[in-house]
């Protein structure tokens, strides 16, 4: 079950990914991708429902500006369980996802029943996607059986709600373990019922956790859901979260999916970026090849 | 065997680093017996896109000091060029056709421009600020705040005492400058970046590109993050250029026609007045004390 992973290979492979040169229209297209989908997050303890609906605002319309044509939606909002119900309400019809972190995020250091009885209340509050958090400290203590268990037990709970896995790869010190749990956390997902393509995500990280999302990191999950398709034929998603500030970074995440997984992951129901700030960065770079204009901070809303 | 001599290659200047322009251009510098004595960087947009970003980025801490330590730095950085006055007269008189004294004139008034500027810090604000008179009982005073980032353009000579002239006049009142240098008199534009990196001046609080400014001028104008436009002796063409591509974003411009003998009258170039066209007045009151 162990499989080992030349760590020196993997950062020269995804080191190799950020050097294309990718200009013009096919930067347009793949920021205009890149944006759809964002999750876009707010994860504080100072959230308040007048931010979420701000946020839900940004979302539906990213940018208040003209442009031809449209820019995409961004595929979800990622808020605490407690907000759910006020994403979920202005989010109406927009057809922007509500994604609801649970489990207990983001340490995971509470009981079973605690974290079970998390996800239910997200899911009851219209959550259509949760994304929980991997119990580490029994993953790092050899408790694979415990791991695994608890998250066959969330994805029971989740219902029709999509689920995405954070594996919190910040804290699982090894391309190794990083491998070792993803493969853990498919399986494990996989054994409270079938999955159909894009039900099930891996993420990175909570974003509370430095690092967060990095290109070796990401690179060694997606060889994992590519070896699982080649299995079973099932199209396991992936969610990137933490750190990806800019629009270049999204770019080279963009080419790394496609030259690991094929094209058929570019679409926001198999590929996600956890993220704020890169929003604005995107837009930022789509609004002045529009314009021919150099843009401004104030150009564009905060949330 | 005579030694082969090993000409430098300056870089531009912005947020605090020393990097090579991204368009890997550069020009080659003659002097007056037309060898290549250096090469400069031909600065791009994108290099222009960066050091604005920097200077964004650097106007929070230096607008939130005060005008004393404001005062404070800018004097050392006088103090750092005062102790590097044989290069600087050195270097203007590579592609300058002028005598050692003129040459040390320009040093020693550039110096002397920094300490006016460093003297006006916490000054100024008394000579275009005012309390008005009000019939209640409460105060009502105008203040000047600095807009952000200015965009300086500077004289093509005097290539050092223009350079920091136009510098000095918006970070006098906390706003952050890209600076572009004289494109006939580069290399003193090249070597003030030293100085403002050993001085205690921020990162990106001075940003410095060379090159050609013809292909900057029209970013410049229409970058929606630059607050103000300090152009020196612009030209009837240039002029019309930066005013209509800067409407769109409100910006301020503020173009001089100076000559020679004006940019070694402090009167003339480093008054209150040239201070002035880059900050915003804020009119408050404040409830008296009865």
């Amino acid at each position: 079950m162990h499989t080992p992973v030349d760590t020196v290979m993997v950062e020269q492979r995804a080191k190799s990914f950020a050097s294309r040169s990718i200009k013009t229209e096919s930067k347009q297209q793949g920021l205009r991708l890149a944006l759809s989908m964002i999750d876009l997050t707010t994860l504080e303890g100072k959230d308040s429902p007048e931010k979420v609906r701000a946020l839900c605002t940004k979302a539906i319309q990213p940018w208040e500006g003209e442009i031809d044509p449209p820019l995409p939606s961004v595929a979800a909002v990622c808020v605490y369980p407690s907000l759910v119900q006020v994403a979920k309400r202005a989010l109406e019809g927009s057809g922007v996802a509500v994604a609801s972190v649970a489990t207990g995020f983001p340490s995971g250091q509470y009981p079973l029943d605690v974290r079970l009885n998390d996800v239910k209340e997200a899911v009851c509050a219209g959550a259509d996607e949760i994304d929980m958090v991997i119990n580490r400290g029994a993953f790092l203590s050899g408790e694979f059986d415990v791991v695994a268990e608890e998250i066959t037990q969330v994805r029971t709970v989740c219902g029709t709600a999509h689920l995405k896995i954070i594996l919190e790869t910040g804290e699982l010190e090894t391309l190794e373990n990083v491998r070792l749990a993803s493969e853990l956390a498919i399986q494990a997902a996989a054994h409270s019922g079938s999955i159909s393509d894009g039900e099930v995500f891996i993420k990175t990280s909570t974003g509370k956790v430095n690092p967060a999302a990095t290109m070796p990191v990401t690179l060694v999950m997606l060889e994992v859901i590519r070896e699982y398709y080649k299995e079973t034929g099932i199209k396991i998603g992936m969610k990137p979260a933490g750190g990806i500030k800019t629009a270049k970074q999204a770019l080279h995440y963009l080419v790394m999916v496609k030259e690991t997984l094929g094209d058929d992951w570019l679409t926001k129901s198999l590929f996600r970026f956890g993220a704020s700030s890169l929003t604005n960065d995107v837009l930022r770079q789509l609004v002045r090849q529009h314009t021919g204009r150099y843009t401004a901070t104030y150009d564009f809303s905060e949330a | 065997m005579s030694r082969l001599t090993v000409p430098k290659t300056y870089k531009l200047y912005i947020g605090g680093k020393f990097p090579r322009t991204e368009s890997g251009r550069s020009i080659a510098i003659e002097n007056q017996k037309s060898e290549i004595v250096a090469h400069i960087c031909h600065g791009s947009r994108k290099d222009f896109r960066n050091a604005v970003e920097s200077a964004h980025k650097a106007f929070d801490s230096w607008s939130g000091i005060t005008g004393y330590l404001r005062g404070q730095i800018l004097y050392r950085m006088a103090e750092m060029l005062e102790g590097r006055k044989e290069e600087f007269a050195a270097a203007i008189q590579v592609t300058q056709p002028v005598t050692n004294a003129v040459a040390r004139k320009e040093v020693d008034a550039s110096v002397d421009r920094l300490v006016t500027f460093a003297g006006w810090t916490d000054k100024y604000q008394q000579v275009i600020g005012c309390a008005n008179p009000v019939a209640g009982s409460y105060y009502n005073f105008t203040i000047p705040q600095p807009q952000g980032v200015v965009v300086a353009i500077a004289p093509q000579s005097p290539s050092l005492l223009g350079l920091i002239t136009c510098i000095g006049a918006p970070i006098c009142s906390g706003n952050t400058v890209v600076a572009l240098g004289s494109e006939v008199h580069p290399i003193t534009t090249a070597i003030f970046g030293e100085v403002c990196q050993t001085s205690d001046v921020p990162a990106g609080v001075i940003n410095l590109l060379t090159g050609k400014n013809k292909e900057l001028l029209e970013h410049i104008a229409t970058h929606r993050q630059v607050a103000g436009l300090y152009v020196a002796n612009p030209t009837k063409k240039n002029r019309t250029l930066l005013e209509e591509g800067s409407a769109d974003s409100m910006k301020r411009v503020h173009c001089v026609a100076f000559d020679e003998s004006d940019w070694y009258d402090n009167a003339v170039t480093a008054s209150p007045w040239e201070i002035e066209p880059f900050v915003e007045m804020k009119t408050i009151w404040h409830p008296s004390a009865c």
